[in-house]
């Protein structure tokens, strides 16, 4: 399989959100708004490759027993050093996200993709997995959050585009996260048939 | 009076899973029968509980160290050694329950609401009725972590009730599965926000 095959297989055939139904927590909590959706994507992103080029080097001088602790290690030291990195250089971003940044260690695309992908490939490979599978996950919270942030607020990306009144608030809250959800895998699922 | 407030604050205004949107995975993925959703509930309270109060412990040496950078890191090694530990436990106790939960099992450690409930304890400052906001001590700790696990438990079972009558109805093709679980979930949602103003 060639390096975009590998790129196209995450974003389509193996998307995280609309096919594995991975990291629903914060598909659900972050995408109020198009631009939180978008950051919280880009910011898994820059985990998981970081994460699977290194545990796609290290994989096999770490035993089996242990591998799992491993893993979790390597990735809450990424996920510490993004924390550290965000609370510096963008800390409106880091504070809408809030508890979703540090909550990115337990994000299961992060650790399944180590287990099913990495440890078992080269690094250039894990790498494009990488960064297939977390543009599919950004493209996915995006596309969550310009729906509820459109029907919600009236806005894309922040632009107004329908008036205040007409806005259905209960999109941005909790109940709209999981309507919107459903009703987009429907779509996936109709569309990719 | 303070911990009847974060009682109720936790388990119906907040809750866990419906407006806070942790630990979704195993909400999602344990939930179709009523048993296994009672038995999950009932780990996860177990391991909430027990993970906050060392974590919050494990906390005041970090501070004392000036080393609280490193509480994500130290937090969810400390998670995945008590699930360890659980599991051995529940293997010996009761191994029904332990091939019920199957692979949600181990995959506790991987729960957002555990290492959630962790870093809000030292981390988010709480006000209750109009009072100062102030880090939680101890014993509120205890009180918030466990309240809301309970909170945890009330959704996730009257969601397990609720997909069980859903399974015996007729749903358009397109929506079966877990479709019509986000919304039924969505709905729950809507009902929980009903609490909302109840306690700050």
């Amino acid at each position: 399989m060639n390096k975009f095959q590998i790129i196209l297989k995450g974003i389509f055939k193996e998307n995280p959100t609309f096919v594995l139904l991975l990291g629903m927590c914060p598909t659900l909590a972050t995408t109020t708004s198009a631009i939180n959706g978008m950051s919280m994507g880009l910011a898994t992103m820059a985990v998981l490759i970081l994460s699977n080029i290194t545990i796609s080097a290290i994989a096999r001088f770490i035993p089996d027993k242990v591998r799992i602790p491993s893993y979790i290690v390597v990735i809450a030291t990424f996920v510490t050093l993004l924390q550290l990195l965000m609370q510096a250089y963008v800390p409106a971003i880091y504070e809408t996200l809030g508890l979703f940044i540090p909550l990115i260690v337990v994000n299961c695309i992060i650790l399944g993709r180590a287990e099913a992908f990495a440890n078992k490939n080269g690094i250039l490979d894990s790498a494009c997995d990488g960064l297939g599978i977390g543009l599919g996950f950004t493209l996915a919270l995006t596309l969550l959050g310009v729906v509820r942030e459109l029907l919600g607020s009236g806005c894309l990306f922040g632009f107004r585009l329908i008036p205040a009144d007409y806005s259905i608030l209960a999109f941005v809250l909790a109940p709209g996260a999981f309507i919107v959800l459903a009703y987009l895998l429907v779509l996936f699922k109709k569309i990719s048939k | 009076m303070e911990f009847i407030f974060i009682i109720i604050s936790a388990i119906f205004v907040n809750n866990i899973l419906l407006s806070q949107f942790l630990g979704i995975c195993p909400f999602l993925g344990v939930s179709n029968k009523l048993s296994t959703a009672v038995g999950m509930s009932g780990a996860v309270c177990f391991v909430i509980t027990l993970a906050t109060v060392v974590t919050f412990l494990l906390n005041k040496l970090l501070i004392l160290f000036q080393i609280t950078y490193l509480q994500t890191i130290v937090f969810i090694l400390v998670i995945a050694a008590l699930v360890q530990m659980v599991e051995i436990v529940l293997k010996k106790i009761s191994p029904s329950l332990y091939r019920a939960l199957g692979i949600f099992l181990p995959l506790i450690t991987t729960n957002c609401a555990v290492l959630g409930v962790a870093l809000n304890v030292v981390t988010k400052e709480f006000s209750f009725f109009g009072g100062q906001p102030h880090l939680f001590n101890l014993a509120e700790a205890t009180v918030y972590a466990f309240a809301t696990s309970l909170g945890y438990g009330l959704a996730m079972i009257l969601f397990a009730g609720l997909r069980e009558h859903l399974s015996m109805n007729q749903i358009p093709a397109a929506f079966r599965g877990v479709p019509i679980a986000l919304i039924t979930a969505g709905l729950l949602a809507l009902a929980f926000m009903g609490f909302s103003g109840m306690v700050y």
